[in-house]
C-alpha cells in the first residue's frame, strides 16, 4: 500500500485547458466533471465529454497526476440509469476515483466496479466521524471532502477517529450553508444543486441597469442593488444584501472568499490528506495563478513546518483572483461562527 | 392518510413550549416528533424532559419519534445522539447518516429523516434494509419524483406539509449575526423570534426566515388543498410543522381536508402569519403558489 498523503493539492479542472494548467503548475491531483447534471458544477460551457476527458486523464496521468471525477449529485428515478452510465464511463477511462454523495449510487459503484477507488463529496454532508464511517462500513470510501462547517479542533477529532482520509477546501468560493443540505436555490427558482447540479443557475439570471442603480435578480427576486461605485457581483443568493428589521446588510455572508493559507500548518499537523481548490467555473489562468501560489505554499510548509510564514507575495496574487477581493478563514476560525 | 407533528424548528421558553405540547395531546393527530434538530446550544429542554413529554404523549396515545439533529460537529453532539438513539423506549428519526449507522448498530428501527436527501429508490431500499420504516423525501420533493419512486414493502411516506420549509443549515448563527454577537456567546437571541426572523429583499418582499443556523423559506410550504394528490403519490403522513400561534386550527383544517372537506386555502389563510406556497410538489420554485393548478 502507498503511504497515506499529506496535503495532496487538488486543483479544479472546468476544461481541458484548466486541467492542463493545473497539472503543469503543480496539483497533485484535478477533480472534473461531465456535460450534464450529474456534477454540482452544472453550467453552460463548463465540463468534460467523453473525448476531452480521455485526452485529460491521458495528460494528467501522464505527469503521474491523479483524475478525479465529481458524480456528486442525487440521481432521481426517472434518470437513474445516467449516473451509472456515468460512473462505468468513470471507471472504463480509468479514473482514479469516483466523488460521489448518494448512498444508493455508491452502491452501484462497490457492486459494479469493485477496484473503483471512492471519496464521499462535501454534497454528502458528512460533517463527523460516524457519518463518515457510515459510508466506510458500506462502500469502503477511502476518502471524505468535509462541508465547510467545522472549526480546526472539530476537524482533528473527525481525523483521530477514522481511518479515511480527510480532503478540506483550502481557498475559493465560500458556501455558507452545509453542502448538500441547502435548497435555496430551488426555492428561489426551482433549481438545487442536489438534483439540477447548480446553485443560483445563468438561466434564472437577470441584471439591470436602473434609476436606482445596477440591479441583481434571481428569478425575479432581487439579490442586490449596487451603486454607481460599487462591484457588481454575480447573484449568488446567500451572498446577497437583504433587509432584516429594517436593517440592510449582508444578512447572510458578504460576498468573500475562503482563503486558508495560514492554517496550512495546523492542516500539516492534523494530517490532513488532500487540500480542494475551489473554482471549476473559473478560467485556466485562474487554475494556474491559484495552483503556482498553493503548490509553493504546501512545498514550504512540508520542508519546515514550525517556520513556515504565508508570504504576502502569495496572499497579494490570490486576493487578485478573489471573489469580491475579499477573504476569511470561514468556519476553520470559531468567531466566523 | 395519517397526520404528524413535525420537531418543533424554533426556540421557544420552556413554559411556551410545554404548553404546546400539552395542548397536542388532546389534537387530532396521530405522531409527534419531539427534540431539538436545530441548534446544539438550545437547552431549555434537554433529553429527560423530552423523555418525559415523549411518556406522557405516548399515554395520551400518540406515537411518538425523537427526531436528531441535522448538523453533528463535535464530540459532545455525538454524545447526545448517542443517548437519544438508546432511549430504549421511542423510535428516532435519524437526521444524519451518522444517526443511521447508530441506529443500524444498535438494531433498533428508525424513521429516515429529510435531511438523509433520499431523491432515489437504491437509498431508500438501503435504509430499509438498515431499518427504517417511514421516511421523509426531501422538502423539494415533486410529485412527479414522488410518484415514480417504488416504495418498499413495509416503508411509509411521510411528506413535510405545513409550516416554514427548513431550507439550510449552516455553521454560522445567523440570528446571533443579526445582533453582531458570535454564535458562542449568542444570548439565546432565537427565544425572541418564536416564529423565525423574517428576511425581506430590498423591494420589501419577505424571501427567507433565520431560525438560528438554520434558514427558512419565509412562506409558509402548504398542501392541504391537495389531499387527493398526495394519496396519489402514496404519501401515508402529512407532517405539520409547529408553529406558534393557531396551531389547534392549523391541526384542524388538514384533518378535515383528509375527511374530504374542499379545498380552502383562503380558510386555511387566516391562521397563517405569511402567504403560502407550494411550488415544490408541482415541480416549480419552492415560493412560487399555484393552488389552481393541477400536478
Amino acid at each position: 500500500m502507498s503511504p497515506k498523503p499529506l496535503l495532496d493539492l487538488i486543483c479544479p479542472a472546468g476544461s481541458l485547458p484548466a486541467l492542463k494548467a493545473a497539472v503543469d503548475h503543480g496539483a497533485d491531483g484535478v477533480y472534473l466533471g461531465l456535460k450534464d447534471n450529474t456534477n454540482a458544477r452544472n453550467f453552460a460551457g463548463l465540463n468534460f465529454d467523453e473525448k476531452a476527458l480521455a485526452e485529460g486523464i491521458r495528460y494528467a496521468q501522464g505527469k503521474k497526476k491523479k483524475v478525479l471525477m465529481a458524480l456528486n449529485t442525487y440521481p432521481q428515478p426517472a434518470t437513474l440509469p445516467r449516473w451509472h452510465q456515468a460512473v462505468d464511463k468513470a471507471a472504463t477511462l480509468g479514473v482514479d476515483a469516483v466523488i460521489l454523495a448518494d448512498p444508493g449510487l455508491m452502491a452501484y459503484a462497490r457492486k459494479t466496479h469493485p477496484d473503483l477507488r471512492l471519496h464521499l463529496s462535501v454534497q454528502g454532508s458528512a460533517t463527523n466521524y460516524e457519518a463518515i464511517e457510515f459510508y466506510r462500513d458500506r462502500f469502503g470510501i477511502q476518502r471524505a471532502v468535509l462541508p465547510r462547517v467545522l472549526s480546526l479542533a472539530q476537524v482533528e477529532n473527525v481525523i483521530d477517529n477514522t481511518s479515511v482520509e480527510i480532503e478540506l477546501f483550502g481557498f475559493g468560493g465560500l458556501c455558507v450553508m452545509v453542502e448538500g443540505r441547502c435548497l435555496l436555490s430551488s426555492y428561489a427558482c426551482g433549481d438545487s444543486p442536489n438534483t439540477f447540479g447548480a446553485c443560483s443557475p445563468g438561466h434564472a439570471v437577470r441584471w439591470q441597469q436602473t434609476p436606482k442603480g445596477m440591479e441583481t435578480r434571481l428569478n425575479g427576486i432581487l439579490i442586490d442593488r449596487y451603486a454607481d461605485d460599487e462591484k457588481a457581483g454575480y447573484p449568488t443568493l446567500c451572498k446577497g444584501r437583504f433587509e432584516v428589521e429594517g436593517e440592510t446588510y449582508y444578512a447572510l455572508e458578504e460576498p468573500t472568499s475562503l482563503n486558508s493559507l495560514e492554517m496550512l500548518p495546523e492542516m500539516h499537523r492534523l494530517g490532513v490528506a488532500a487540500i480542494k481548490i475551489e473554482g471549476r467555473q473559473r478560467s485556466p489562468a485562474y487554475v494556474a495563478q491559484v495552483t503556482q501560489v498553493w503548490r509553493a505554499a504546501i512545498d514550504a510548509v512540508k520542508q519546515a513546518p514550525d517556520a513556515f510564514a504565508a508570504k504576502a507575495a502569495w496572499t497579494a496574487q490570490l486576493v487578485k483572483v478573489s471573489e469580491g477581493s475579499m477573504h476569511t478563514l470561514g468556519a476553520y476560525y470559531r468567531p466566523w461562527k | 392518510m395519517k397526520l404528524s407533528l413535525g420537531p418543533l424548528l424554533y426556540y421557544w421558553s420552556r413554559e411556551d413550549t410545554l404548553a404546546f405540547y400539552e395542548a397536542a395531546a388532546n389534537w387530532p393527530v396521530d405522531i409527534v416528533y419531539l427534540g431539538e434538530t436545530v441548534c446544539s446550544r438550545r437547552h431549555l429542554l434537554r433529553l429527560p424532559d423530552w423523555l418525559e413529554l415523549a411518556d406522557r404523549l405516548a399515554a395520551a396515545g400518540k406515537e411518538v419519534v425523537l427526531s436528531s439533529l441535522p448538523l453533528i460537529e463535535s464530540e459532545s453532539d455525538l454524545k447526545a445522539l448517542r443517548k437519544l438513539v438508546g432511549n430504549g423506549r421511542h423510535l428516532v428519526e435519524a437526521n444524519d447518516f451518522g444517526a443511521v449507522r447508530l441506529c443500524a448498530k444498535a438494531g433498533v428501527a428508525f424513521v429516515a429523516g429529510p435531511t438523509l436527501n433520499v431523491y432515489n429508490p437504491e437509498t431508500l431500499a438501503m435504509l430499509a434494509g438498515m431499518g427504517a420504516i417511514r421516511w421523509v423525501p426531501p422538502v423539494e420533493m415533486t410529485h412527479a419524483m414522488l410518484k415514480a419512486m417504488p416504495i418498499p414493502t413495509g416503508m411509509a411516506t411521510e411528506l413535510f406539509s405545513y409550516g416554514r420549509l427548513p431550507l439550510a443549515y449552516s455553521a454560522r448563527c445567523f440570528t446571533a449575526r443579526r445582533y453582531n454577537l458570535q454564535k458562542d456567546d449568542c444570548q439565546f437571541k432565537c427565544l425572541e423570534h418564536p416564529e423565525g426572523l423574517t428576511l425581506y429583499t430590498r423591494e420589501e418582499q419577505p424571501f427567507l426566515a433565520m431560525n438560528g443556523i438554520q434558514t427558512q423559506s419565509a412562506r409558509i410550504y402548504t398542501l392541504a388543498h391537495r389531499v387527493r394528490e398526495l394519496a396519489d403519490a402514496g404519501v401515508e403522513v402529512l407532517r405539520l410543522s409547529p408553529q406558534y400561534r393557531n396551531m389547534a386550527a392549523v391541526v384542524d383544517h388538514y384533518r378535515a381536508a383528509l375527511a374530504g372537506a374542499a379545498a380552502d386555502p383562503a380558510g386555511l389563510r387566516k391562521y397563517m402569519y405569511a402567504d403560502p406556497c407550494d411550488g415544490y410538489w408541482l415541480g416549480k420554485a419552492g415560493a412560487d403558489f399555484l393552488p389552481d393548478k393541477a400536478v
